[in-house]
């Protein structure tokens, strides 16, 4: 009797315990501010979660793409036109060495042709060390330096090759990285703030000013996306500066992605707008501005952002393929779609696929940006369970 | 059911107007006017002064020197009456010349691509819907993913290194060289439809990724109604069950998303062909946008989009047929 006694009130104290657990779980769980909640669903989503660390990643390696490169974007190797990658090794026939290594590469005349062709000598092994000083360079305008984060200093290495014209893919990669996801975060911003004044305007006041919005979001929709930017490209006018060229694209990639956009904050705001708190602040006398602004907008913030990182893909894709085709950004700018301009005909794929390389940059930024978008949209969802 | 059609056909050219204003208002954006653009393309080279003289005849003789509304209205009334777009001042003739036969062969790129688009997306996306979690929903996710991050003219990039390397020959065109000038017949036609399923497959790629999702989506929804429950409690064999119910609403989303289809084929459609040198409307329009012929570009950007709308039309209609629910509330 007494035993069971005493094990009862054990069992009560240790279920005490996993109350007082739980309850405190509980708290947390239910004195979470709203991002809290949305940070911690999103954690648990392990492939948005690396797809965000990889866009970081790209954005680091553009962001410092000179110091990453060997070299400047724009330095010509006239010994080395066309070249295919040089690839790192350890070792060989000649032996093994701790310090990676390149061959050296000579040129020769093509007797037939008189093509320059690079031939490999592996003879000759050019180490690579890291942290060398190059060519002078400036990050963010700010910082300045010389120092690469690796290098040879007798010959050249090439990660990815060199294109037609000699200068190294690697680097211009990464640099065409930083300009096309510029790119397409400014002109996501600007498309977001005219959705948000658009669609603003359209949800709150309703009505025949709904009405002509409607109309007109729905005629700018109904024209084919790309042939309407091309459109607009096409007019830049051919003396302007590649930096004027580059604020008219972002500006133009705004201009035509904020329908989708207002659309949806259009449709959050008149659900909202009959809400009894909104009806309240209108009573005390609140600006339409400070309504939307302070009341309404944090309400579906989280739509936003989801809306705003699912339109980021079609933003670069879309930057990508004008300057493919050269309506969107020209050379000496350096971006994805002016580097797949290279590889546009079968011969020079046929002769030079590395030129692909950046594709494969493109493939994984948009697919990275995809997921990251797809994770984001169910941990902003507050009617996903969490931690469950 | 004749009001609802008369409405939304009026609907259609009030569209109609206003993207041809638009698309007014594109082809008067790039700098220097028409005239300019003209005489430089006429006499640079030929050793020929043009004096600002010169240009002012051009100009008057083009009847540009009218303010912007009336050459609006002048060019939608060539349009509608004539049939006549303007003049194609790069090739030094009229647009209707240049557009020629081009514009049957972008319908014939676009219904292609479409096909492949239903035939890959409703069976398979059904599928995948009746087989949730299985490794075939999953690997079509995946699909699903890749399909939105692979643009259409890398992957047609990748089917011309693939063909020139492996198959050791190319897949541009879309015709055979012994076909390229000849009259059509039964054999031009085959071969016409040989180089259509390269184009439709790339042009097919992200709009049967975005079908599929739907299809998959509706299809769930749909399975878990009382309908559906209720036949199969009557013994009604499983894959008539779902014919009957789920299948028959899960299309409908489908039906009513065609232009969306068709636009965004036509949005990715000019850079495709571009890569595949396919003679139609997309890749004349690049070139015309890079010689600033914007007659030629206005045209076809006209031409594209009245297709869309054409089929919206159309999409609205059989919708209502296929749904009687709409009906009630558009009309």
């Amino acid at each position: 009797m007494s035993t069971n006694e005493l094990s009862q009130r054990e069992l009560t104290q240790q279920d005490r315990a996993v109350q007082e657990r739980e309850s405190q779980e509980a708290l947390r769980y239910y004195s979470a501010t709203q991002w809290q909640l949305v940070w911690w669903r999103f954690r648990r989503h392990k492939l948005a979660m690396a797809g965000g660390l990889f866009l970081a990643l790209l954005a680091f390696l553009g962001i410092f793409a000179e110091f990453f490169g060997p070299y400047s974007g724009v330095t010509r190797n006239t010994d080395y036109l066309l070249g295919p990658p040089q690839i790192p090794r350890f070792w060989d026939e000649n032996g093994f060495s701790l310090r990676p290594f390149v061959y050296g590469v000579t040129t020769e005349r093509d007797p037939v042709t008189l093509r320059r062709i690079p031939t490999i000598d592996r003879e000759v092994r050019h180490p690579i060390r890291f942290f060398v000083r190059g060519e002078p360079y400036t990050v963010l305008k700010v910082i300045e330096s010389d120092i690469h984060l690796f290098g040879v200093e007798e010959g050249t290495v090439h990660l990815f090759g060199t294109d037609p014209l000699g200068r190294d893919l690697f680097t211009r990669t990464l640099i065409a990285t930083r300009t096309s996801l510029s790119i397409g975060v400014l002109g996501v911003l600007i498309a977001f703030v005219l959705a948000l004044i658009i669609g603003g305007v359209a949800g709150y006041f309703g009505g025949w000013i709904d009405y002509g919005i409607q109309r007109l979001t729905e005629i700018v929709r109904v024209i084919p996306v790309i042939p309407l930017y091309m459109g607009l490209a096409a007019a830049f006018p051919r003396e302007w500066s590649t930096q004027q060229i580059y604020f008219a694209m972002t500006l133009i990639l705004g201009l035509v992605g904020w329908p989708t956009l207002a659309r949806r904050i259009r449709g959050q705001l008149l659900t909202l707008r009959t809400e009894d708190y909104v009806v309240a602040a209108q009573i005390a006398g609140a600006s339409a501005a400070r309504i939307i602004g302070r009341h309404l907008l944090p309400a579906f913030a989280s739509y936003i952002i989801v809306d705003l990182v699912i339109s980021f893909p079609y933003l670069i894709l879309s930057e990508t393929a004008l300057s493919f085709v050269q309506l969107g950004l020209r050379p000496p700018d350096i971006s994805w779609g002016i580097l797949l301009q290279d590889a546009q005909n079968i011969r020079a794929i046929e002769q030079a696929p590395w030129l692909f390389i950046p594709a494969a940059f493109v493939v994984t930024a948009v697919l990275s940006f995809t997921i990251l978008g797809d994770g984001v949209r169910d941990a902003a969802d507050p009617y996903t369970v969490s931690g469950s | 059911m004749i009001r609802f059609i008369v409405q939304r056909f009026l609907g259609m050219l009030v569209t109609m107007f206003f993207v041809s204003v638009m698309v007014f208002i594109i082809m008067e954006l790039p700098p220097g006017d028409y005239a300019e653009r003209y005489a430089f393309r006429k006499f640079s080279g030929t050793g020929v002064t043009v004096t600002e003289a010169d240009v002012n005849n051009i100009r008057v003789k083009l009847g540009l020197d009218r303010p912007a509304y009336e050459r609006y209205f002048s060019w939608i009334w060539g349009i509608v009456t004539k049939g006549d777009f303007g003049p194609a001042f790069a090739f030094e003739t009229s647009v209707n010349n240049v557009i020629g036969q081009r514009l049957w062969l972008t319908l014939a790129i676009l219904f292609s691509t479409l096909i492949v688009t239903y035939l890959v997306s409703i069976p398979i996306g059904i599928y995948a819907a009746v087989h949730r979690h299985s490794v075939a929903d999953y690997s079509l996710t995946v699909l699903s993913y890749l399909g939105l991050a692979l643009p259409n003219f890398l992957l047609a990039l990748i089917l011309l290194y693939i063909s020139v390397t492996v198959l050791d020959s190319s897949v541009g065109g879309l015709f055979s060289q012994e076909f390229e000038g000849a009259p059509w017949s039964w054999a031009k036609f085959v071969d016409l439809l040989k180089h259509l399923i390269v184009p439709a497959v790339v042009l097919a790629w992200s709009a049967t990724a975005f079908q599929l999702q739907t299809v998959r989506a509706t299809m769930l929804d749909e399975l878990n109604k009382l309908s559906v429950t209720a036949a199969r409690a009557r013994g009604i064999p499983e894959w008539k069950v779902l014919l009957k119910y789920p299948a028959r609403l899960a299309i409908n989303p489908v039906v009513s998303t065609v232009s969306f289809d068709a636009n965004r084929i036509f949005s990715e459609l000019p850079i495709v062909a571009l890569v595949l040198g396919l003679p139609e409307l997309g890749e004349l329009l690049i070139k015309s946008y890079i010689d600033l012929d914007m007659f030629v570009a206005g045209a076809i950007l006209l031409m594209l989009t009245f297709m869309i709308v054409f089929m919206n039309f159309l999409s609205d209609i059989a919708l209502a047929f296929l749904d009687p629910r709409i009906k009630l509330e558009g009309g």
